[in-house]
């Protein structure tokens, strides 16, 4: 036998699953919504999509060099970063607003924290919510079908009439990736059966939101209010694509039960109560915020310290 | 009826089909063989032989070094060439006893000759401390100290650990098959001493026919019970085990004892029936010879103190290459540095394999993912844990319960940005029982 072998620490088996392959998985998952989206609303949909992919591993990639960091765009994470946001646009918004979305995503929110893993806030959202205060007429312009008009939710808030079966379908008003239920929420099963996430986060924010409808919308026991509200706005596709993200959730599942309901319950006083129709963006990296909070009153009991089984 | 099994752990690639259906075979040493003084936990062996005397196989060539200790016993009969400093599978230099083989065999007398029926429970106990009995899983705790609690008449359940739940190990598995008269035996011996307790024999379910075999041996015996595990990677913690089978939880401040269990390992339950019934000193070892760069995998019945070097020349030699070489199992076994170091009363497989899976792969960034949270048996939260560590944050290990971790390495395993993170806790642990140490001491 020749030479030394390498040693390690235990274990010497890794699983075969990385964190490249996850992204590459929620990419997968976020493609129907993608696709509807530029089904939906023509091929515009498709050139903010590649702008905002494009320009947000060029962020990414710039700031690595720049900061003499190991490059990290092959992770795949700047690339869901980029589709993230591009779902969460109007399909109206001119170029450079992509381009500046995506910066503010990556450099701002995402590298300058420390990069992957380490952002207290969902860059896509976090992003969002600063285009729409900085450029509030574009990042709310929903022009449908040449009729220029308010998103459903909007709508509905003004007391109008929409129609549920086209929201849950997704021929709808609103930005690229938001419209579509059905293809949300098959992207959603592709996530759950993948094991990228699990029902936690999201069960207990829609559950927590329908709950606040019920009970402080005034509406009473209205179906089709209720309806409109879960399938409208962001909500579908912040429940299981923003507010699961990994970095900016809870890490325990106890944590991620009250983060759920925290969610619905800011979701639910934004809608209701605040003077904008839509609120899931502003729930989530507000309440991405009092993640350490949770972590901190949600450390698991330990094997042994519990008691017994039975 | 629900499987018994706890909360979290892995299912990782088993392995265990190269080598399960390999009968246990016989072996004799060839070189030199290397008896270090501490194979166990506790204080090391003292010799009580000179350079140059000639002792037989069976005969002690040191003594316990203290209560928490146990003798060592020469596996051949020879000349004692040396007491010197070798390197040993943790990779450390630790003092050894070198004999060199007359290849006679010849036996010293069987260290008991009573028979069990008229032995009190002291002598029984006596036994099995001067027979070199350690815990054979891999930690190596003296058994004679398991067996003797401060309250023995709390003891109700006596547990041997047949889970195997290391991946490519199948020596136990082999043992049960082959020698399953003897493991009842042995667990009949203990029983004696604990006259309140039942015995039960826990068992993976990807066992099946150990468990039927057993099942059928054991109908009669009405404090003998055979209990069926999930198979699941730590199945065999002897923390995880007791909830399994007991659905009592202990913590890292407790002992089994504390909630009336004994937990041994199906090798060391066999050895104390060799040591009882047929006054044998404990010098063989079963280990399983495996991996993709072995090429016959075998389960070999090896003298203690052979190096590995022979195992894998009696398993065919190397079909290709090895990239690492690890002792034990995947998930707690020590990666050696090459196979010139030899088996202790711990060893329990060679695991050789082409490619290095840690090698393979550079720690990315924490993604926060939570897997780890979910596959931690003693449920902790590791990628917090890993972090506070690798700042020496002895407050914050403190308060995540730290020190509640078993090491078994399921957090590393399945950490998609492969990070090191049993490394990190396991050494922040090791220098916390250090300090505690030496606090107590300062006292």
């Amino acid at each position: 036998m020749s030479g030394i072998k390498k040693v390690s620490s235990t274990p010497h088996i890794r699983a075969k699953d990385s964190t490249a392959k996850i992204m590459l998985r929620v990419i997968l998952a976020l493609l129907p919504a993608a696709l509807f989206g530029i089904y939906n609303f023509g091929l515009k949909a498709l050139l903010i999509i590649v702008i905002s992919i494009v320009s947000c591993i060029i962020f990414e990639w710039l700031f690595c060099c720049i900061t003499k960091q190991k490059n990290s765009i092959f992770d795949g994470s700047a690339i869901v970063t980029g589709l993230l946001l591009a779902m969460n646009l109007p399909v109206l918004v001119p170029w450079w607003l992509v381009v500046i979305g995506s910066f503010f995503a990556i450099v701002v929110v995402k590298m300058l924290f420390g990069g992957l893993g380490q952002n207290f806030m969902n860059p896509a959202l976090g992003s969002r919510c600063f285009l729409v205060i900085s450029f509030p007429k574009l990042m709310t312009d929903f022009a449908y079908d040449t009729f220029s008009g308010a998103t459903p939710l909007a709508e509905l808030k003004n007391g109008g009439e929409v129609i549920v079966q086209n929201m849950i379908l997704g021929t709808e008003a609103g930005t690229i990736g938001e419209t579509s239920v059905i293809a949300i929420v098959i992207g959603g099963i592709i996530l759950i059966a993948t094991g990228v996430i699990d029902l936690y986060v999201t069960a207990t924010y829609l559950l927590s939101f329908a709950a606040f409808v019920l009970l402080f919308a005034g509406k009473g026991l209205n179906l089709y209010y209720l309806s409109a509200q879960m399938a409208g706005g962001g909500l579908m596709l912040g429940a299981f694509f923003m507010a699961t993200d990994y970095a900016t959730r809870p890490i325990t599942k106890k944590g991620q039960v009250i983060y759920g309901i925290l969610l619905g319950v800011l979701t639910g006083i934004f809608r209701i109560f605040g003077p904008s129709a839509e609120g899931v963006s502003y729930a989530i990296i507000i309440s991405n915020l009092f993640v350490p909070l949770i972590e901190k009153i949600s450390i698991p009991k330990c094997f042994g310290k519990g008691g017994e089984r039975r | 009826m629900s499987l018994f099994t706890f909360q979290g752990g892995i299912h990782p690639f088993d392995g265990k089909a190269m080598s399960k259906d390999k009968p246990i075979t016989d072996i004799l040493p060839k070189g030199n063989l290397v008896y270090p003084l501490s194979q166990h936990i506790g204080a090391p062996a003292k010799p009580v032989v000179q350079k140059g005397q000639r002792v037989l196989a069976g005969e002690m060539i040191a003594e316990a070094g203290g209560f928490v200790s146990a003798p060592i016993y020469s596996s051949v009969s020879g000349t004692v060439l040396a007491i010197e400093p070798r390197r040993t599978v943790t990779g450390d230099q630790v003092p050894c006893i070198i004999i060199e083989n007359d290849e006679a065999y010849e036996q010293a007398p069987p260290i008991n000759d009573k028979a069990f029926e008229e032995m009190s429970k002291e002598e029984v106990i006596a036994v099995i401390q001067k027979a070199g009995i350690v815990g054979m899983g891999g930690a190596g705790f003296p058994t004679h100290v398991k067996l003797q609690p401060k309250e023995p008449e709390k003891i109700d359940t006596i547990i041997v650990n047949c889970a195997e739940c290391e991946p490519y190990l199948t020596s136990d598995y082999r043992k049960m098959l082959e020698e399953p008269e003897k493991l009842i035996r042995g667990l009949e011996i203990e029983l004696s001493l604990f006259p309140k307790a039942k015995g039960v024999l826990a068992i993976e379910d990807n066992k099946p026919d150990c468990i039927e075999l057993l099942r059928k041996l054991t109908r009669e015996k009405e404090n003998i019970f055979v209990h069926a595990l999930k198979t699941k990677y730590p199945q065999g913690s002897e923390r995880q085990l007791i909830y399994a089978v007991t659905g009592r939880a202990i913590n890292s401040k407790m002992l089994p004892a504390d909630k009336g269990c004994v937990v041994n390992n199906v090798d060391t339950v066999i050895a104390i029936c060799n040591a009882i019934e047929e006054g044998l000193p404990l010098i063989y070892r079963i280990v399983t010879v495996t991996g993709d760069a072995i090429k016959n995998p075998r389960n070999l019945k090896v003298r203690t103190g052979t190096l590995y070097s022979e195992l894998v020349e009696e398993a065919g030699g190397f079909r290709r290459n090895p990239e690492k070489i690890i002792s034990g199992g995947p998930m707690m076994g020590f990666a050696v540095f090459d196979t010139d170091v030899p088996v202790t009363k711990t060893s329990s497989a060679l695991l050789c394999m082409t490619k290095d899976e840690v090698a393979q792969w550079e720690p990315g960034p924490c993604i926060n993912c939570g897997r780890c949270v979910e596959v931690c048996p003693s449920r902790l939260i590791p990628s917090h844990l890993a972090e506070i560590s690798n700042h020496f944050d002895e407050e914050g290990f403190k308060k995540l319960n730290g020190m509640e971790c078993v090491e078994c390495g399921c957090c590393s395993y399945i950490c998609p940005a492969k990070r090191q993170l049993a490394q990190s806790i396991k050494s922040m642990r090791k220098v916390m029982l250090a300090k505690a140490k030496s606090n107590a001491t300062k006292k």
